[in-house]
């Protein structure tokens, strides 16, 4: 038998497999036995009562999809009464993901639900910094930086920063997370990308731009995992595209010492226990008596990278 | 819609959802443009109410690669003989591919899902109102209406006469059908109209009920809210997860003096007339 847990820091998961956030709801559990999961991740809360983006919100594409949701948000109180006491019925370790507009908004919210039954904050710092023109704070090292720090400060939990795919050096903006004090990162949110239908000449979302996610992004983030993971210490959770065993254990070779599986759940609701199934079916076969032994074992010491063409 | 207390629910929402795996029976034209899919399923699934629906896996087929699943009202459902109906029209990628399906196949469904229609004991008659596949949403209601001893004014409306479908469906199960044709203007909103009025002052309009059509859902609003006659009715929104994860399928409906977003998938696709935005 396979030993499937890993430690995301000082968190230790039953499993390596978890929901992103914003792919999961209590919906899941009416379909699959979410206490088989390493950890459950919420959809991201604001304190501000948001309606999120207008529709169409998604768009098909080949292999993944497009989504402009924006962050529909019933706020902190409503977390607090409903959905918190909800998960308190199951053993699984839940993780909260927070987002604000502002390096004070972070603080507040993260500070605000850091209370007995969440084993970790999520702080989703993909979205616009209303101090800096708009700009996501996971788009530059030095934000990055202030709103990780400002997140330390405010929470005793395991603090995950989840950063933003679509920057040029992400391992600098890694780097920059763990020296203000991030826990573990998550890596990453969807790939900025915009798709028009021909015939009506018009963007597919409502909001023009959305973010891709789904099997098509697979390899890009695979390679920032593999970047992130050779940059920082601390854990990377590598997230995007993943919906196969095979796709998670790719993942945990680049660096990743947990994963999350997002759109794959849209499809198959049962994505994530198959993914463990199937994870633990392998380690068998190949004699693999410990899971987290695959995390960062890449053999790539003989090779060396070709020189940047981008 | 605020969900009507327990006891008045003639109709409760059925078995648990879940990701089943059905095996085709048959999965025949029903004219140019619909297919009518009978498929074996385990006994949740037969257990769907009527307005309720299925996430159906197509499968890749002829060159289609559906990445989604696609949401199929339940067209019938047999718990004693084990079938799941579907009634569908072939549109884009999903349902080319469905069409492919043939007898023998497997055709993974994630279901029941969704709340489905609410019938109050109290009712004599409800007046059912669809348009094109809007039918297929509608004649399990009115399948369970007849069960309930209620009976049933049903008002098809269709482009002309080679696309209605349903009527002996409808009929046999006690309704009484009144087809409108945009071909001879029957179906022109005046008319239809008048026709709901007249059923009104026959007192056989307790409920309204509708899917398929903006123009009818806001005729019905109009109608419902001046007689005082409640209505559901049955919306659709393009979805990804069905389980009301992702927030994909949103519309706005009116609640006292707000307007507020609502999942299709999880808090419909039934809902209260009034509250429905078109
Ligand atoms: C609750 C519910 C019940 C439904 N029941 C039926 C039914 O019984 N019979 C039937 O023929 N149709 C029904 N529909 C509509 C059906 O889901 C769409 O016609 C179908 O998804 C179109 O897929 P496509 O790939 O052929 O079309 P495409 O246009 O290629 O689809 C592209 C995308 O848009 C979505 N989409 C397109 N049209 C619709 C639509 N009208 N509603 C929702 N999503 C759409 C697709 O799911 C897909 O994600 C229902 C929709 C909902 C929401
Ligand atoms: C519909 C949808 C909603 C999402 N909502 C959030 C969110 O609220 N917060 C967040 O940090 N990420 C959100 N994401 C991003 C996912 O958590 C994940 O990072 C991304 O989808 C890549 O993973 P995947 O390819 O497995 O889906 C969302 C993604 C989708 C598809």
């Amino acid at each position: 038998m396979t030993d499937m847990s890993v430690s995301v820091g000082a968190l230790r998961l039953a499993n390596p497999i978890m929901p992103a956030s914003g792919t999961f709801a209590e919906g899941l559990a009416e379909v699959i036995d979410i206490e088989r999961l390493g950890a459950v991740v919420i959809k991201t809360i604001t304190t501000e009562l948001r309606a999120g983006n207008p529709v169409p919100r998604v768009a098909e594409v080949r292999s993944g999809m497009l989504n402009s949701i924006g962050i529909p948000s019933k706020g902190v109180p409503y977390f607090l009464e409903r959905t918190l006491p909800y998960y308190r019925r199951f053993a699984v370790p839940l993780v909260v993901s927070v987002s604000a507009p502002t390096v004070a908004g972070f603080a507040s919210i993260a500070k605000a639900v850091s209370v007995p039954g969440v084993a970790a904050i999520e702080a989703n710092i993909s979205c616009p910094n209303l101090e800096e023109d708009g700009r996501a704070f996971a788009m530059e090292p030095r934000s990055a930086a202030t709103v990780t720090a400002a997140l330390r400060e405010a929470t005793p939990l395991p603090l995950w920063v989840k950063l933003t795919p679509n920057v040029g050096d992400i391992a600098a903006v890694a780097r920059a997370a763990e020296n203000a004090g991030a826990d573990a990162l998550v890596v990453a949110n969807t790939v900025l990308a915009m798709a028009i239908d021909i015939d009506t000449r018009r963007p597919r979302l409502g909001s023009i731009m959305g973010g891709l996610s789904g099997p098509v992004i697979k390899p890009i983030v695979v390679r920032m995992t593999y970047q992130c993971a050779k940059a920082v210490k601390i854990p990377v959770i590598g997230c995007g595209g993943i919906a196969s065993a095979e796709d998670a254990i790719e993942y945990m070779l680049a660096g990743a010492a947990a994963v999350q599986v997002g759109t794959a759940t849209f499809v198959q609701p049962s994505a994530m226990l198959a993914i463990l199934d199937g994870m633990e079916a392998w380690c068998a076969r190949k004699g693999i008596h410990r899971v987290a032994d695959l995390i960062g074992a890449i053999r790539d010491t003989d090779l060396e990278l070709a020189p940047a063409q981008y | 819609m605020k969900p009507p207390p327990e006891s008045s629910v003639v109709v409760p929402d059925s078995a648990q959802p879940a990701d089943l795996l059905s095996r085709v029976i048959s999965n025949d034209w029903v004219n140019a443009r619909y297919k009518h899919l009978v498929v074996a399923a385990p006994p949740q699934a037969a257990q769907a109410r009527p307005g309720q629906f299925f996430h159906l896996l197509c499968p890749d087929a002829g060159g289609e690669h559906p990445f989604f699943r696609r949401p199929m009202s339940c067209y019938g459902a047999s718990p004693r003989q084990g079938t799941v109906e579907f009634l569908y029209k072939v549109a884009g990628t999903g349902t080319r591919s469905l069409a492919s399906l043939v007898p023998g196949a497997t055709l993974p469904m994630l279901g029941p899902l969704g709340h489905g229609f609410s019938l109050e004991p109290a009712w004599r008659t409800i007046v059912v109102v669809g348009r094109g596949v809007g039918l297929a949403t509608l004649a399990p209601l009115a399948e369970a209406a007849a069960a309930a001893g209620i009976a049933v004014q049903a008002v098809f409306s269709a482009r002309d006469r080679d696309s209605v479908m349903s009527v002996e469906r409808f009929e046999a199960s006690g309704a009484r059908v009144t087809v409108v044709l945009d071909s001879d203007g029957s179906s022109d909103p005046a008319k239809v109209e008048a026709l709901l009025r007249r059923l009104h002052v026959q007192g056989m309009a307790d409920a309204f009920f509708t899917c398929g059509s903006t123009r009818l859902l806001v005729l019905l609003q109009r109608l419902g809210r001046e007689l005082g006659v409640p209505g559901q009715v049955a919306l659709e929104q393009q979805m990804a997860c069905g389980l009301g994860m992702c927030f994909c399928c949103v519309r706005p409906f009116r609640e006292d003096d707000e307007v507020v977003n609502r999942r299709v998938c999880w808090d419909g696709p039934v809902f209260d007339i009034q509250e429905a935005m078109p």
